[in-house]
């Protein structure tokens, strides 16, 4: 049975679209059937961080109107067989996802793939809505700010009242997610602590991926880090995030950079 | 007898939608049939060579003159393709030539009927000749711009950004660098056209077959070039 994750925050800008292209090709090279699906419509990214942009023909709304067929809008990323990419129109309007369509789509995507994982619009708008809505669980991605930290809680809010899981009396399983976390900035108190960001969201810690340079460098690549640089600092805490997602207990540390330790090994063994 | 070594043929299959018009007619069907009389005198090309759906769900089984609808209709020029609404079981139906009906179809809305033809076009000669006026827009189309005209050329002074579509019923004139997407000859126009500046399309479709960014030469890439349909594909040339 799919499990169908939802990737979403409060704030623009903490990094979703980027965490779940890393996400779905680290799952996807895991050997899983997976298919990351950009819901948001109007301000379409996804496509442009998987690198699949220059291939997109139908897009989520052709399948929701009923105008393509899921299988045509399917997009085969080339690197990872079994990764697949839905990609969002820029043209149309947001409303133009209407609950039965995105009901519809989601249902024949379970049956195609291993992991379904929507990559929502940010806020507490339809379109995240939509995108949480059919979600068995959650990734609620946040910046170690209070902005971004507030934002999450609103959301966190809104995963257990306004999905079909809460509506059943369900729970849906929730993560959170920190991205762009400095070490050295939250070691001098100019960045929240990761304690107090745990403490206000309470909802267990999938992952905390560092700032780096190579996350926008892969970004700018059109290749998820997982896939462009698959040892780099920000790369190992996506892998060990879905290790978590999957199940498996293990330690949250913050990764870091190992070019430092061996520049400093090689400048050792030199003088 | 077909040789079984050799491949079978392959089948194109492509898809056209009309829009059909649904026809209600309500009792009594003397005064509707003199009102569909005054509306054919007003424009008479209108039903001409148009789907017509009869929708029978405004009538009872034994409305007066039932059993002479179809007749009265298909004597006007109404080209009634499938019939809904009603049951053939009805005594009254008893000897139409009732056609297969169709499936699938959507409802869009009321269909404004035309006072008078705005320009009386002989049947023959088509549509064709029809000029359709262009499309004229300065300056830059932004991502997520949609801009559609449905009957002409589109002509664009200015560059067409990544994630914006122009869609035009005739050929399509971007004088800039053409980043979006672009789809001319919606209609069904084989001829249409699509030309740039600089060609770096998302894609780009003629009369519904479509080519996207990884199909088009690179060498071409940020180029002047024009796209056209032969036999069936769409090619990208160098403008020279």
């Amino acid at each position: 049975m799919a499990k169908v994750l939802v990737v979403t925050s409060g704030k623009g800008g903490v990094g979703k679209t980027t965490s779940t292209a890393a996400l779905g090709a680290a799952l996807a090279q895991t050997g899983k059937n997976v298919v990351v699906v950009d819901f948001d419509v109007g301000l379409r990214n996804l496509d442009l961080v998987m690198g699949a942009e220059r291939r997109v023909v139908f897009d989520l709304i052709n399948v929701v109107q009923g105008d393509a067929k899921l299988a045509q809008a399917l997009i085969r990323d080339k690197r990872v067989e079994t990764l697949s990419i839905l990609p969002a129109s820029q043209t149309r309007d947001k409303d133009a996802l209407t609950p039965e369509g995105v009901a519809r789509v989601i249902g024949e995507l379970r049956e195609k793939f291993d992991w379904v994982i929507c990559d929502s619009p940010a806020g507490i708008e339809r379109g995240a809505q939509l995108a949480m809505h059919h979600a068995d669980q959650a990734i609620v991605v946040t910046n170690p700010e209070v902005s971004s930290v507030r934002d999450s809680d609103r959301i966190i809010g809104m995963l257990d009242s306004t999905t079909e899981r809460a509506k059943k009396g369900e729970k849906i399983d929730k993560h959170l997610l920190l991205t762009r976390y400095d070490p050295a900035r939250a070691a001098r108190g100019e960045m929240l602590r990761t304690d107090d960001v745990l403490e206000i969201l309470s909802i267990p810690l999938l992952g905390i991926v560092p700032e780096s340079e190579e996350v926008l460098r892969a970004s700018n690549l059109g290749t998820p880090v997982t896939l462009s640089n698959p040892t780099s600092a920000p790369a190992r805490a996506y892998f060990e995030a879905i290790r978590r997602l999957e199940g498996e207990k293990l330690d949250v540390s913050v990764p870091t950079e190992r070019k430092g330790l061996f520049d400093w090994l090689f400048k050792r063994s030199v003088a | 007898m077909p040789d079984e070594s050799s491949p079978l043929p392959r089948i194109r299959a492509r898809g056209r939608s009309f829009l059909a018009l649904v026809l209600s007619p309500e009792a009594a069907l003397d005064d509707w049939l003199r009102g569909l009389d005054a509306q054919i005198a007003r424009s008479p090309s209108f039903f001409v060579g148009k789907p017509i759906i009869l929708d029978l769900g405004l009538l009872s089984a034994d409305a007066e003159g039932l059993d002479g609808l179809l007749a009265a209709l298909l004597a006007r020029g109404v080209r009634i393709i499938a019939i809904e609404g009603g049951d053939r079981g009805w005594p009254a139906l008893a000897g139409w030539d009732w056609p297969d009906g169709f499936a699938g179809g959507r409802a869009s809305g009321p269909v404004d009927l035309p006072d008078e033809d705005e320009s009386p076009v002989p049947a023959s000669q088509g549509t064709a000749s029809q000029a359709a006026a262009s499309l004229i827009v300065e300056g830059p189309i932004r991502s997520g711009q949609a801009i559609l005209h449905p009957d002409g050329d589109v002509i664009i002074v200015g560059s067409v950004a990544s994630g914006a579509e122009i869609s035009a019923g005739g050929s399509v004139h971007v004088y800039g660098t053409l980043r979006g997407r672009v789809i001319a000859g919606m209609g069904g126009q084989d001829g249409a056209r699509i030309f740039a500046q600089a060609m770096k399309a998302e894609l780009l479709a003629i009369d519904g077959y479509y080519m996207i960014a990884e199909d088009i030469d690179a060498a071409l890439h940020g180029k002047p070039a024009q796209a056209l349909l032969q036999d069936d594909t769409i090619v990208v040339r160098k403008l020279d």
